[in-house]
């Protein structure tokens, strides 16, 4: 009796706090919503999300930071993979000071870096193209904090030295070990990387303003002072393409659950 | 404790690589892990490596099987000094102590996977691997991924693995030490006798006594980095050829006795002494358990303390006349009239005995 009062009531708590922290998440998206849908006269209208489709600049601007976003994954991830495999396998030692490497981004405001790679970037275009491409270079230490923590994670959940050990004992070379064992159970730890950086680029603004590159979040400010309802319009897009994205990793992933579902089937020996 | 035999005709499938360490060293810092390893392994032949945590096994092991180098000394196998090569260009088939599967490869994936690497056309590939699944009683199994696996299952399937790359050396190390009591001693009967039908040239790492007695054509015991004996089981029990072997193999009385001329008188009963042992005068002699004869007696001064039933042999604890404590080991028949109290007199067979200095 006392047992199910006591169910009741939790389950009567957890329904209230994901009403409300719902409610806090959503209240201002659907105030965005609203806000892009709006017409004179009190009557609605999908005119500004429309817009976006035909405001050039706009287009351009989401296809560079999609790039962006892409090759910052590719890069960082390229970078952290065999560096942190190797120190997990090889240096352990060396796994403290390439954390606090890795973390030093968080430490260092943006405004500060920009100071410090400005002459760099100013080097860039004048001897490349001036591709906001390049942008690539200071997306991939921003993002390095996150990165790190998602595959230190991934990393610790396998039995690293172990696996490569019997791989090696296989005929396996290094390269093979990371791209065959490590790399496929690190899986999710990879994609939350992914996500992660793919968000934390398309919401990157102050670094690409100050160097003067137009990317997406730079558009946006710019058309927020011409056209606030199609900025607005395309900063709710932004933001479901966030969410979707979030959504397809998670489903690609197996879950506690599932996986505790899929450990009761082993048949005992 | 049984030693399983080798089968009639065990010998006549063997085709194994003879193998040797020689004066191994292997310093981590201070830690002497490795001090002057020397070890002769026959072709065919399974060695157990026995001895406590830190003896420096699992490195000798890992030397052999290219995860580790040593400081100095040379591993040679098949005559080819394989001391500088990396461990994916040796061959060797280990089955580590941990749970060591992909776990993104189904078993039969895992088995295929050394194969892949040597580029072994799908078709034999695939016949390969159903015949060792098969060879460790898993067949059954092949689509199942580790996590599906119980903990045997898993290293039966690892054994599989190791040996579907026709290894030249099988190493194990610690293998079994994860799994149940009742698993593990099924396991380890399989072991041998795959390695047996298979004939590969065998290193097994334990600190289970039991274990390396029953596996091993011989057993080596290592202490602090140095291999103090190797022999055949019943040699290595019977006849220890120092007193850390003595003490670390089997069970063992430490009984104060005199020595004379290859002789030493302890509770009264005089028995041959072991070569190596403390020659003269005071000692200590090392006597095992099944070795103490009991027969009841009104008028003796020892007197039973215990009586532990093992099954088929009883452990009995003795307080002897001059207070010291001795453990017999005596058939359950004949303990039935040892009960805690009843006083007895102590004999021993005439089995020699290690002896140190008192």
């Amino acid at each position: 009796m006392r047992g199910g009062r006591r169910t009741r009531g939790r389950t009567i708590a957890r329904w209230t706090s994901f009403v409300l922290i719902g409610g806090y998440l959503l209240l201002p998206l659907i105030a965005m919503l609203d806000f892009s849908t709006r017409a004179p006269g009190g009557r609605r209208t999908l005119d500004p999300w429309l817009a976006i489709g035909q405001d050039e600049d706009l287009i351009e601007s989401i296809i560079i930071s999609l790039q962006i976003a892409a090759l910052t994954v590719v890069g960082v991830l390229l970078l952290l993979v065999p560096t942190m495999t190797w120190a997990y396998l090889r240096v352990p030692r060396m796994k403290r000071p390439i954390e606090f490497l890795c973390l030093l981004p968080l430490a260092i405001p943006a405004i500060v870096l920009v100071v410090g790679i400005a002459p760099i970037f100013a080097a860039i275009r004048r001897n490349a193209t001036g591709s906001p491409l390049a942008l690539v270079l200071i997306d991939i230490v921003l993002v390095l904090p996150f990165v790190h923590r998602a595959l230190d994670a991934g990393l610790r959940s396998i039995d690293v030295a172990t696996l490569a050990e019997a791989a090696r004992s296989l005929g396996a070379g290094w390269p093979r070990i990371i791209a065959q064992i490590i790399v496929p159970n690190i899986r999710p730890a990879l994609l939350s990387a992914a996500v992660i950086s793919v968000a934390l680029v398309l919401g990157e603004f102050t670094i690409s303003s100050l160097l003067n590159y137009n990317t997406v979040q730079v558009v946006i400010s710019l058309l927020g002072k011409r056209d606030a309802f199609v900025a607005v319009a395309v900063s709710l897009g932004a933001l479901i393409f966030a969410f979707l994205l979030i959504l397809g990793v998670a489903s690609v992933t197996p879950s506690g659950r599932r996986a505790a579902e899929e450990n009761a089937t082993g048949e005992p020996s | 404790m049984t030693t399983l035999t080798t089968h009639a005709d065990g010998d006549a499938g063997r085709e194994g690589v003879a193998v040797q360490l020689i004066d191994l060293h292997r310093y981590y810092g201070p830690v002497r892990a490795l001090d002057g390893l020397t070890l002769d392994i026959e072709p065919g032949e399974l060695v157990a490596l026995l001895g406590p945590s830190g003896c420096g096994k699992t490195t000798a092991l890992r030397s052999l099987a290219g995860l580790d180098e040593p400081d100095s000394g040379r591993v040679v196998v098949g005559g080819r000094d394989i001391t500088h090569v990396p461990a994916n260009r040796r061959d060797m088939g280990v089955v580590f102590q941990a749970y060591s599967l992909f776990p993104n490869m189904s078993a039969r994936d895992n088995v295929a996977y050394g194969l892949r690497l040597r580029g072994i056309e799908a078709a034999e590939r695939y016949r390969r691997v159903d015949e060792l699944l098969d060879l460790v009683g898993l067949g059954h199994h092949a689509a199942h991924y580790p996590h599906q696996l119980s903990g045997g299952q898993q290293q039966r399937v690892a054994l599989a693995r190791a040996l579907a790359i026709r290894p030249q050396v099988l190493l194990l190390d610690e293998p079994l030490s994860a799994l149940d009591a009742k698993v593990r001693r099924q396991l380890r009967e399989e072991i041998r006798r795959i390695q047996l039908m298979v004939g590969t040239t065998t290193l097994f790492v334990t600190h289970d006594q039991e274990e390396a007695l029953a596996l091993g054509d011989r057993v080596g015991v290592m202490s602090a980095g140095r291999l103090e004996q190797i022999a055949p089981p019943a040699e290595l029990y019977d006849r220890p050829r120092t007193a850390f072997v003595a003490e670390f193999v089997g069970l063992t009385n430490r009984l104060p006795g005199l020595a004379h001329e290859g002789m030493v008188n302890v509770l009264d009963s005089q028995v041959p002494l072991l070569d190596g042992s403390a020659g003269a005068g005071r000692v200590t002699a090392l006597v095992r358990p099944e070795a103490i004869r009991l027969v009841p007696d009104d008028g003796a001064e020892a007197r039973v303390l215990a009586v532990s039933f093992l099954g088929s042999l009883c452990r009995v604890q003795v307080a002897a006349g001059d207070g010291t404590l001795v453990v017999a080991q005596v058939a359950a028949q004949e303990a039935r009239d040892l009960r805690p109290g009843v006083t007895v007199a102590i004999s021993l067979l005439k089995m020699p005995v290690f002896a140190t200095g008192a």
